[in-house]
């Protein structure tokens, strides 16, 4: 169809008409675009670029090296060992299943393992590794480098874990570390960002948990780009943490070695502590554990095992253990009475066995009786009678007065955990925690250690080291941190007339040295290295009447958990102390027979540093020394893990 | 015989032709390509493959078939129109068949070399069918209902089936590409009107009754339309990518990151990033001067169509060269919208600039037609 000129000219027009109007809207569109861009790229620019920022960098945190502990020769007894992990990578294994039966073949790997390992790759990113074998062995790892073309996308990596070379010796010391739980972070109101690391360590017990700070060090940080599934493209930046402080202990590691050596077998609480500084040197509690098996994860039959033995092996006896006294308590009632008056160091008093206080008889252990005691006497032979009658005399304030002055009942400020405060009875005490008023049945029993007074083996020590000084020394712990020195406390000479404590340390003497003394077999022999010491054997229970009527009250008659605690302090020279020890045996019987000895072998082990002559034994024990010594010497040269079983024999 | 053929004495023949093409649009054509093989390189991180080579054996081969139809009369294509309208609709039914009976929902055909979708192929089908109408309508009858209602049928047959597969953005394309035409031909501005007034009052309707008891769709439904229209609303689901695409615009600044260093395409934040959101990745590396830039040459190229067209005496070639630069217009405007968090996301290319075949031929196809109108138009001596 041919149209006509006219109608072509008009349509042309039209639809130049329409199309300019169209044209000008896509313009108009084509503007309203560039200025949306703008806005977003100018004008929101910096907002978009810190989104895209936070998008694609991911910060993550280096663990620090943990802190190394070292003893007071510089001895490592907590350290860093390089752990090696064997991980798998599901997008670098074809078939991980396939690859791990091939690992299997060369590491050892149970079935849990690997079925943990599938299942946490079937949910994690393909990239993400994941550990398949921790704790492997170098030769292992050697092993898997070897067959790396049979094993696709398995790796080793290597991290730092907590190990204690001296093993069970410094368990209740040093404690361990494990990993971060629930309700460590939910004690912390601020939680530093490096516990939010799997698998970070941090101290659970002992200096390990009271010095983690100073031991947990800083974390670095590493600055990573990530693509939109996580994955790391490129290390943008790495800041380097700092390590942790180290520590210095003041406890002697080979003196531990023997103290540990020497309790085995026993459920027993060892102290050795320098009288002039405080230093502890030794802090020794049996059983004990290996506090490796915790770092790893203890299986839950070992923890089993060590929870329902009934010697506790996880309990810090020293610090944490209180037990009552008992005669060791006594120079506490002798100084008080002094003190005030109510008695003087010649005063005899007579002993008959018993005495009888408001129609209630209270026993000496010596049912006939010492007769007539002094001071010196009283101490010796540890004649009851005596401390009960200056007891009744000097009353309980005063008494508790003189034990707070000698550092009992007071939390001694080590960086170990659970440390017990102990128990000194007073009368506003009593009513205060029994809703009872003192009766002075009270005080007798006080008097001698017994009823209410509760003292850890750490308490005693340093009250004896105070005795043997005469100076208000606290113990330390930590020597130094980070080579910074902890100081030395000492709050001075206590207020004590020196002639009183010139007594009561002849008292002690004697204990040991006099031919009645109650530790005579334990004493050392030359001039040089005089004990002054004293026993004590507490009580658990109570002596029914009917029991002392029949006669059973021998401690080998009753069951363990029924016998007396036998302790025995003691410091030495006798006229230059320079080391104070004090030994518990838990239901050992009595502190002359259970615990003196033992405290002799270690006060003479301190002060030999090692081994000590057979001489500075009296004539007719050297050959129970010597075979004793050579027991603990084997011992000592065996793997800490077979000394546990030895020392189980022994028990 | 219309109006061109009638002074065809006039149009160059031969070889000669191809110097009466509009070579300014064919250089406009290969720098918009250009940019896609640049952008596809970077996205790819560096690399030719998979993309940037594949693109531009593609694009070479659209430009040969750009330079063939355009050595071939306009009057030639006209006369094809009803067949190749015909061609796409039974191609259309074709996959919508294949798809119901159990291919997947498949919208394409295997033509060896590449996947043709018939969707893509009516938008220039469509267009020139539509070009030929209102060629062959006596200009004194558009505006009559009857004359009216017939290129509205054309143009929702394919919608419907488009709509179907489903394809919502070619859907958009094809309706307000025809609607263009329609309007362009000269049919009564109160058509448009009333069509315009409708289609508010419907979706006002729709959103007021919202809570009201004679509510129009279901709650579901709306929520849908809710996340359509704000996908932020949805930032893990739907407004992700919206999202992560804005966050790579904006991130680009004046200048850009500077070529492959985007961190948000290079890292796969970005999603689609070599094929719809292609244009962030622009936006991201070249920030606001790039971005600008290739909207420059996407409206100088409506530029010279709109030129070609007020040119051509012909209303066949005037209305086809117009509808094509509308739907080229359609194609980018839609795409940058969306990416830049003015649109709901559909799925449609960036022009010329996308990886993807289909889209590509058929624009370049279409470019053909726009040529062998410009080559073959009526000079005055």
């Amino acid at each position: 169809m041919k149209r006509s000129p006219i109608d072509t000219e008009a349509s042309a027009r039209k639809i130049t008409r329409r199309g300019l109007f169209l044209g000008g809207l896509q313009v108009s569109f084509a503007a309203m675009l560039v200025g949306r861009m703008r806005y977003m790229q100018v004008e929101q620019a910096d907002e978009y670029r810190n989104l895209a920022e936070e998008n694609r960098v991911k910060f993550s945190l280096l663990p620090p090296a943990r802190g190394l502990i070292y003893d007071r020769n510089g001895v490592l007894i907590a350290g860093n060992e390089q752990n090696y992990r064997i991980v798998i990578v599901r997008e670098d294994a074809d078939d991980p299943e396939a690859v791990l039966n091939r690992l299997r073949k060369i590491v050892w790997i149970d079935d849990a393992d690997v079925k943990r390992t599938l299942d946490e790759m079937r949910r994690r990113s393909p990239f993400v590794p994941v550990t398949v074998a921790d704790r492997v062995a170098w030769e292992d790892v050697a092993e898997v480098a070897v067959n790396a073309p049979a094993l696709p996308g398995i790796t080793a990596e290597v991290g730092l874990s907590r190990s204690y070379p001296r093993a069970d010796d410094f368990a209740h010391v040093i404690g361990y570390v494990g990993p971060v739980s629930d309700y460590d972070l939910s004690k912390l109101e601020d939680p530093d960002p490096l516990l939010q690391i799997p698998r970070f360590q941090i101290g659970k017990s002992g200096v390990e948990a009271k010095m983690e700070l100073d031991l947990r060090g800083s974390a670095g940080t590493r600055e990573v780009e990530v693509n939109a599934v996580g994955r790391e493209m490129r290390e943008l930046g790495r800041e380097e943490g700092r390590a942790g402080d180290n520590i210095q202990l003041t406890v002697d590691a080979d003196l531990q070695a023997y103290v540990q050596a020497r309790l085995a077998g026993e459920s027993a609480a060892a102290v050795v502590m320098d009288t002039q500084t405080g230093d502890v040197l030794a802090i020794g509690s049996a059983p004990t554990f290996d506090p490796n098996k915790f770092v790893r994860g203890i299986s839950s039959k070992d923890y089993g095992t060590l929870l329902n033995d009934k010697y506790r092996p996880l309990a810090a006896k020293p610090a944490q253990g209180t037990y009552p006294p008992g005669s060791t308590f006594k120079m506490v009632t002798a100084l008080a009475a002094l003190e005030d008056g109510v008695i003087d160091t010649n005063e005899s008093i007579k002993c008959y066995g018993y005495v009888e206080v408001h129609k209630r008889r209270f026993h000496c252990w010596k049912r006939g009786g010492h007769g007539p005691v002094d001071l010196v006497k009283s101490l010796r032979e540890s004649c009851d009678i005596y401390y009960y009658d200056i007891a009744q005399r000097v009353g309980i304030e005063k008494i508790a007065e003189m034990a707070r002055k000698l550092g009992l009942g007071e939390r001694h400020d080590l960086p170990l955990s659970a440390i017990a405060q102990g128990l000194i009875p007073t009368k506003a005490w009593k009513r205060e925690a029994r809703g009872a008023d003192w009766v002075i049945g009270d005080s007798l029993n006080a008097g001698i250690g017994q009823g209410f007074v509760l003292a850890s083996p750490l308490q005693l020590t340093v009250m004896t080291a105070r005795l043997a000084t005469g100076q208000a020394i606290h113990p330390r712990l930590v020597r130094s941190v980070n080579g910074v020195e902890t100081p030395v406390r000492n709050d001075g000479p206590l207020e004590i007339s020196t002639s009183n404590l010139n007594a009561i340390r002849e008292g002690m003497y004697e204990v040991v040295n006099a031919r009645r003394g109650t530790a005579g077999r334990s004493k050392v022999v030359g001039d040089d290295l005089r004990m002054a010491g004293k026993t004590g054997t507490s009580q658990v229970r109570n002596i029914t009447a009917a029991e002392r009527a029949r006669g059973v009250f021998r401690n080998e008659d009753l069951p363990w958990e029924r016998r007396d605690h036998a302790l025995f302090v003691c410091y030495a020279p006798h006229d230059n102390p320079r080391y104070a020890v004090t030994i518990v045996v838990e239901h050992g019987g009595g502190g002359s027979t259970a615990a003196a000895p033992i405290a002799r072998d270690v006060m003479l082990q301190a002060f030999y540093k090692g081994k000590p002559p057979l001489e500075a034994y009296p004539e007719n024990q050297r050959g129970t020394i010597q075979t004793r010594q050579r027991d603990i010497e084997e011992m000592l040269d065996m793997p800490h893990d077979e000394r546990v079983k030895a020392a189980e024999g022994r028990a | 015989m219309s109006y061109l053929e009638y002074n065809v004495k006039v149009v160059p023949s031969g070889l000669r032709k191809v110097l009466y093409l509009n070579w300014s649009l064919v250089l406009l054509l290969i720098a918009v390509a250009s940019v896609g093989f640049l952008m596809l390189f970077s996205v790819a991180g560096g690399k030719m493959d998979p993309w940037a080579m594949a693109q531009m054996k593609r694009f070479a081969l659209g430009m040969f078939l750009m330079f063939v139809i355009a050595m071939v009369p306009i009057w030639f294509w006209r006369n094809m129109a009803g067949v190749g309208y015909l061609l796409s609709l039974v191609l259309l039914v074709l996959v919508e068949v294949m798809g119901s009976v159990g291919m997947g929902a498949q919208r394409w055909i295997d033509l060896g070399f590449m996947r043709l979708q018939p969707s893509e192929l009516m938008k220039i089908t469509l267009v020139m069918m539509l070009a030929a109408y209102y060629d062959w309508l006596d200009i004194k009858k558009v505006s009559r209902p009857l004359w009216v209602l017939i290129p509205v049928i054309l143009i929702m047959l394919p919608t419907f089936l488009v709509l179907r597969q489903p394809d919502l953005g070619t859907s958009i394309l094809l309706v307000t590409g025809g609607g263009v035409i329609m309007f362009l031909a000269g049919v009564s501005l109160w058509y448009f009107g009333a069509v315009i007034a409708s289609g508010v009052g419907l979706v006002a309707s729709v959103f007021m009754s919202r809570g009201t008891e004679w509510q129009l769709l279901k709650d579901y439904q709306y929520r849908r339309i809710d996340t359509f229209l704000d996908p932020s609303s949805d930032p893990l689901g739907a407004g992700y990518h919206i999202t992560q695409s804005k966050i790579a615009l904006g991130s680009g600044g004046w200048t850009g990151r500077g070529f492959m260093q985007g961190t948000q395409s290079r890292l796969n934040f970005l999603p689609e990033k070599h094929t719809d959101f292609i244009f962030t990745t622009l936006a991201e590396e070249f920030g606001f001067l790039g971005g600008a830039s290739l909207l420059t040459l996407y409206v100088l190229i409506l530029i010279f169509c709109a030129a070609s067209a007020f040119q051509n005496k012909d209303r066949f070639s005037s209305l086809l060269i117009l509808g094509i630069s509308v739907t080229f217009f359609l194609f980018f405007a839609v795409n940058m919208s969306m990416v830049m968090g003015l649109a709901p996301v559909v799925g449609v290319p960036l022009p010329m600039v996308s990886y993807g075949g289909s889209a590509m031929l058929i624009l370049l196809v279409g470019f053909g037609l726009v040529q062998s109108a410009h080559v073959h138009r009526a000079r005055q001596k």
